[in-house]
């Protein structure tokens, strides 16, 4: 197989917008003092993350910050983020997003099959999504239908209806998600695989809060 | 790799004006000597030669020494059963003889290692060159019953029907054969693709949705040479007709390692089950239900919508199929209209279960189980019927003639009698599911534990069958809805 690289954080949700699927508002930021700023404009809480190319698993590495309610609490966890960073993670910036609120989180992407070539996928997220493995597939490309059906098939399926005060989720909304996953691996060939993980449910409308592009090197 | 087939040289391979058997051998034990004894034996109409480089007399008939003997144009296909290294030359005298097909059952080939890979290429490459259609190598026989066509050196020869069946190994097309003369419920085509090396299953999966006599496709894979196209090429054929998949090997990949979650996730079964999704397959769980799936999209009407009935004069069996349905994910169990009620109330003694299970409570000795099959069946919102309990008046019927009171006391009667009811409702199944377009699946442990059941011959006799439970049934109608929704919801009519 050929080399892989992957995208920041940052470029891999600039992408992801551009396809059509919603992100969560956020800015990248070089110092401690312009993401206060950062966080002051897109109102609190927020998260703060170290972003960079060659950054792929934050979590792991204690990269990311979440529901920072002031300036104070943004200044801080910048310097400790800037701070983390090594030599080998190259070129890195802050990235200062507004913390998405809600209570379900799903997993959605595109993977390279060996026999089937790219698919697209949709799953239950959150710390258990590997242990339920509720995850359903269809190759690329994707039609509106199969987004459906995608919906229909998850063995928790009932996970999409009203939950705990949180309206349902808006079908119409993650099957334009799904579909935007499969037009941006048709229309760039390099793509290996796509994370979307987690896509939030907010409101009922899927917002794309953590994602990682893989392209094959050329 | 696969190129577009060409539907003519489907037919040579499958309904064939003459046959060519190379390497025929009077040996009982040899596959030269089966092959030719099946083909013989079981009133193929065209004519057959048999070659044999030694010549003598095999099955009655004077074999030719080599393929230049045989006649120009008189056969269009050959069954190859002589070593690989001999192939080059034959196919090249069977090409100037006329033939465009060619099944090759010789082993020897991408089994066996590298040298037998290269020689699979070149086999391959030479079959394009000659304009031949390649089948096998390593293949276990075609059967086509619309000819009478029993070209394999396996069994059984199955009843004819609209059942096609591919499959990657010969083990399964032996069983589906065997699963189609145990039910009834007959075949049109079978083939045992071998190594695949030009014509892949997804090709005849090409062929039997263009096939007049073919219903439906039943197929087996494991693995997959060209997923892409496999997929294109049985979408196409599933927007025609309804496939059947049974697929080996789905825990064999595992999980991968990959540098994503998606990937991580992304287990060759899980990508396999939704390109069949996709692409509009049934997949099975199992091999008799991968049969018995096909035998229920050879029989059955697709129902129009997920709404089924439930008959029963068999208490329990009518609770836990109304269980299984309710708990379906694509059926759903229909609330009793309440026109219907008035309609049953009228007809049954008051402890009917006045629900959907539709108990009848004992009312086998009347008419009214006829009478509210229909009443159920032809209801508009009912877009399925399960019948349950077919069968158990002769059951009883066996008991009393086995007895030492039989034939006196009244026994005969009521044994002719509960025999002749069985049959009527067996009969009427079949009859209201043509007259309504609609499936009515009749379940009982009976089609297994007593097969000579009125009940049973009766369906088997009218080309339907009865499922050995309801939970069975359940099942093949869930692939039946889906089916319909795939084709509906895609404008596909």
């Amino acid at each position: 197989m050929p080399a892989t690289r992957t995208l920041s954080e940052f470029e891999s949700k600039q992408r992801l917008a551009a396809a059509g699927i919603p992100v969560a508002a956020e800015r990248l930021c070089a110092d401690q003092r312009t993401a206060e700023s950062a966080a002051v404009e897109l109102g609190f809480p927020v998260a703060v993350k170290l972003c960079g190319d060659a950054i792929a698993h934050k979590t792991e590495r204690g990269l990311v910050r979440l529901g920072l309610r002031d300036g104070e609490g943004v200044r801080l966890a910048a310097a400790e983020l800037l701070a983390a960073a090594r030599p080998a993670d190259g070129p890195v910036a802050l990235l200062v997003a507004r913390m998405v609120a809600g209570k379900r989180e799903l997993i959605a992407g595109c993977a390279t099959d060996p026999t089937f070539g790219r698919c697209v996928m949709l799953g239950i997220g959150g710390i258990f999504a590997e242990i339920l493995a509720d995850v359903v597939f269809r190759l690329v490309p994707l039609s509106r239908v199969d987004g459906h059906e995608m919906l229909e098939e998850l063995t928790h399926r009932a996970w999409l209806g009203a939950f705990r005060g949180e309206p349902a989720v808006d079908r119409e909304q993650l099957v334009d998600a799904l579909v935007g996953l499969s037009r941006l691996a048709e229309q760039d060939r390099a793509i290996r695989s796509i994370d979307v993980n987690p896509l939030i449910i907010a409101e009922g409308r899927p917002v794309a809060v953590d994602a990682l592009i893989e392209l094959e090197e050329a | 790799m696969s190129t577009a087939p060409d539907l003519e040289r489907f037919r040579s391979l499958f309904e064939p004006k003459g046959i060519i058997v190379a390497g025929a051998s009077s040996h009982p034990g040899k596959f030269g000597f089966v092959a030719a004894h099946n083909i013989l034996a079981h009133g193929y109409a065209g004519r057959v030669f048999l070659t044999n480089r030694e010549g003598g007399t095999i099955l009655d008939e004077t074999a030719y020494r080599s393929v230049d003997e045989i006649p120009d144009g008189a056969a269009d296909l050959v069954f190859v059963c002589t070593p690989p290294a001999s192939l080059p030359e034959l196919l090249a005298s069977c090409a100037r003889k006329g033939v465009k097909a060619a099944f090759v059952s010789s082993a020897g080939f991408g089994e066996a290692g590298a040298e037998g890979l290269a020689a699979e290429r070149a086999l391959a490459a030479l079959c394009a060159e000659l304009g031949i259609l390649l089948a096998g190598p390593n293949g276990q026989g075609i059967i086509s019953t619309p000819v009478s066509l029993c070209a394999q050196i396996i069994a059984p020869y199955p009843p004819a029907g609209r059942i096609a069946v591919a499959s990657q190994s010969g083990g399964f097309v032996q069983a589906f054969l065997n699963y189609a003369r145990s039910s009834g419920v007959g075949v049109s085509r079978a083939v045992s693709a071998g190594n695949s090396a030009s014509t892949t299953v997804a090709d005849y999966l090409e062929y039997f949705a263009a096939d007049a006599a073919t219903d439906v496709s039943l197929i087996y894979v494991e693995g997959l040479a060209d997923g892409r196209a496999f997929f294109e090429k049985a979408r196409a054929a599933a927007a025609r007709k309804p496939i059947v998949v049974l697929k080996g090997g789905v825990t064999a990949g595992g999980q991968r390692a990959a540098a994503s979650h998606t990937g991580a996730l992304a287990t060759d079964d899980k990508v396999f089950d939704g390109m069949c999704r996709q692409a509009g397959l049934s997949r099975a769980s199992t091999v008799e239900e991968a049969f018995e799936i096909a035998a229920s999209f050879a029989v059955h009407p697709l129902p129009r919508g997920p709404r089924v009935f439930v008959l029963t004069t068999a208490g329990g069996w009518g609770v836990l199929t109304a269980d299984r349905i309710s708990q379906s994910r694509d059926l759903e169990l229909l609330p009793l209209p309440p026109d219907l009620l008035a309609a049953f109330d009228s007809r049954l003694p008051p402890r009917w279960s006045r629900n959907n299970p539709a108990d009848l409570a004992g009312s086998e000795t009347r008419d009214t189980v006829l009478e509210c099959l229909e009443l159920a069946v032809a209801h508009a919102d009912v877009d399925a019927v399960v019948l349950l309990g077919v069968g158990i008046q002769s059951n009883l019927g066996d008991l009393e003639r086995r007895g030492r009171f039989y034939p006196g006391h009244g026994l005969e009667r009521i044994v002719e009698y509960h025999e002749r009811q069985d049959a009527r409702y067996a009969t009427a199944t079949v009859e209201l599911s043509r007259k309504y377009g609609k499936p009515v699946l009749v379940a009982t442990e009976l089609a297994d534990a007593q097969p000579t059941n009125p009940g049973i011959v009766k369906l088997k006799e009218l080309g339907s069958f009865a499922y050995a439970s309801s939970h069975q049934a359940a099942t093949a109608l869930e692939h039946l809805y889906r089916y319909r929704r795939y084709r509906d919801r895609r404008g596909l009519a």
